[in-house]
């Protein structure tokens, strides 16, 4: 049967339309990379001018990008942000889906706990964000703290879901069985369950990751009085010193893309994994 | 009994101060947001109770309504492009072809790459590349951006670019599910091609696309960052998206109150959209 299948004819036809369909990802890339190391002097005002490759490949312009946009400084505060919540994210939604995902059949205020925080998904960030600039504020977080405290908050919809449906198929008998060895429900958890739910923490990880790294709204509206950036939010506040000087600019984007590319092309396999069981459970 | 409390007392640890911190930063902000929505707030000083002043005015509001029809257009325009676009992809990657895993990689980037970003490198391509290249052909050099009538087509395809990769690993996931037999019986009966598809693959996989059309709209609803990369919401406040409209005049433009009740509407659009989607593709799915 195997055999079958790998005698059977390659399709080329479409192999070779999809291989010219890879033009429409690659292209604006390869924009980005030959506008970001040509000088401004190479950009005439003809597509050949600007498409052409660069005479030098001179780092100049990313040395400069780095300079402008405190480069270093973004990329560490995304990096911060992303790490810091994805850890807790992981340990306080892991829990409480524990808690919700085990009692919710037999409770009924575990399962309006669950009902009550899955229901947060359809809360669209627009209408928290004004309220949620005053709270903030008020608290004296409106910094770094306030957003992953927002971040760890809005995954957990998403993530109890994930975490309680993912428990369904793990026996109750193995707590049973450390219960009468003697075990508490807590330690329980931590050394039985918490390790057995691995391929979940790894969706749920590449979830909450991308979508902390990449966006923008939250740390825009939240930090943006606290004179730090992240890597997206730099792009934003640098628009106006970039001005006209659209190599040095692509110099930045080019350095706001490179980490998660590099990510992707290490984790590939785990971040489609990941992307997948996410969106069909 | 006693053992049976410590379990209880265990799993109420767990949950009630997870469970306050929701509250904090989800269920208060919007209590709050509602709140607002009731005063005449200006984002600064004092403010009075002017009841549904905000909610009369809003439906009144010309800059309102034209960003909400901006809005639905985008999104409901932009939701078709790319599940078509995107079956069709995952087709073509799931059928027999070469360098498989490459390819679904490399169709897989634009959704890892940051809204923003992609935004602001699509905006120099229609600022420049596209105008240069309709010039050559003999066209008349403006950019779609500049356009009233033309922007909004192509922040579709920005977002399009982006979601295609996302939707065609769903829909890849969903073809993978259709059982190899369900093909042979259907060639013993003469199915093919498109007829195939409509028959045997698409019906097989309609959890996939309901999933995908929920994403989409409410992916591309809540659309902004593509916005303040691509237009700001110009030319002449043709592009507003409704994110966009509520962040930019809420919070810089003195109309804290006023976006407030702008965004309980949203919110409510956002609930009944959804539970529609839910029992409608629900339905669906029973009769089958």
């Amino acid at each position: 049967m195997k055999e079958k299948k790998i005698a059977e004819r390659v399709n080329w036809p479409i192999t070779i339309l999809l291989i010219i369909g890879l033009i429409t990802i690659l292209f604006p890339l390869y924009m980005a990379i030959v506008i970001a190391f040509k000088q401004p002097s190479e950009m005439t005002n003809s597509i050949s001018g600007i498409l052409s490759l660069p005479k030098s490949w001179s780092l100049a312009n990313f040395a400069e990008a780095m300079r402008v946009t405190d480069f270093w400084r973004s990329l560490f505060n995304s990096f911060l942000i992303t790490v810091i919540n994805l850890v807790v994210s992981l340990l306080l939604h892991a829990t409480i889906g524990y808690a919700v995902g085990r009692n919710k059949a037999r409770s009924k205020f575990y399962n309006l706990v669950y009902l009550y925080i899955v229901s947060g998904m359809f809360v669209p960030f627009a209408i928290l964000m004004m309220p949620l600039v005053k709270q903030t504020a008020q608290m004296g977080i409106a910094n770094m703290v306030g957003v992953i405290l927002c971040y760890v908050v809005f995954y957990m919809p998403m993530n109890l879901l994930l975490y309680s449906g993912y428990l369904v198929n793990i026996p109750v008998a193995l707590e049973e069985a450390a219960r009468v060895d003697g075990a508490t429900t807590w330690r329980t958890y931590w050394s039985i369950i918490f390790p057995i739910m691995k391929p979940m923490h790894a969706t749920v990880a590449v979830l909450t990751a991308l979508g902390t790294w990449n966006d923008v709204m939250t740390p825009l509206v939240i930090m943006s009085g606290s004179g730090m950036n992240t890597l997206p939010l730099a792009q934003m506040t640098f628009q106006t010193q970039f001005g006209t000087n659209y190599n040095l600019a692509f110099a930045s984007y080019l350095l706001a893309l490179i980490p998660i590319l590099i990510f992707y092309l290490v984790c590939q396999k785990q971040i489609l994994n990941g992307v997948v069981n996410g969106a069909v459970k | 009994m006693k053992k049976m409390n410590d379990r209880e007392r265990t799993y109420l640890i767990m949950t009630i101060p997870i469970l306050a911190l929701f509250f904090c930063f989800n269920t208060l902000p919007l209590i709050k947001g509602f709140m607002y929505s009731f005063t005449n707030f200006k984002g600064y000083g004092s403010y009075d109770w002017v009841g549904l002043r905000n909610y009369i005015d809003l439906f009144q509001d010309g800059r309102v309504g034209k960003s909400y029809l901006f809005t639905i257009k985008l999104a409901v325009v932009s939701t078709i492009v790319v599940n078509v676009l995107s079956l069709i992809l995952a087709l073509g990657l799931n059928s027999k072809i070469k360098f498989k895993s490459a390819l679904r990689g490399m169709y897989f980037i634009p959704n890892i790459l940051g809204a923003l970003v992609v935004g602001y490198i699509f905006n120099y391509f229609f600022t420049y590349i596209l105008p240069a290249i309709s010039k050559m052909m003999g066209g008349s050099g403006t950019s779609m951006l500049a356009s009233t009538s033309w922007a909004w087509v192509a922040i579709v395809v920005v977002c399009a670019w982006q979601s295609i990769a996302m939707n065609t690993i769903i829909y890849i996931s969903g073809i993978q599910t259709v059982p190899e037999d369900v093909y042979e019986a259907g060639s013993i009966d003469g199915a093919t091609g498109w007829y195939k598809f409509k028959t045997l693959t698409f019906p097989l996989i309609l959890p996939f696309f309901s999933i995908n059309m929920v994403l989409c709209m409410k992916n591309f609803l809540m659309v902004f960052d593509q916005i303040v990369a691509l237009t700001k919401g110009g030319p002449a406040q043709s592009t507003e998206s409704i994110s966009y409209l509520i962040y930019n005049n809420g919070m810089s433009g003195g109309q804290f109150g006023f976006q407030s009740a702008n965004a309980v509407v949203f919110f409510i659009l956002i609930v009944i959209l959804s539970v529609a989607q839910m029992t409608f593709t629900g339905k669906k799915e029973e009769q089958l």
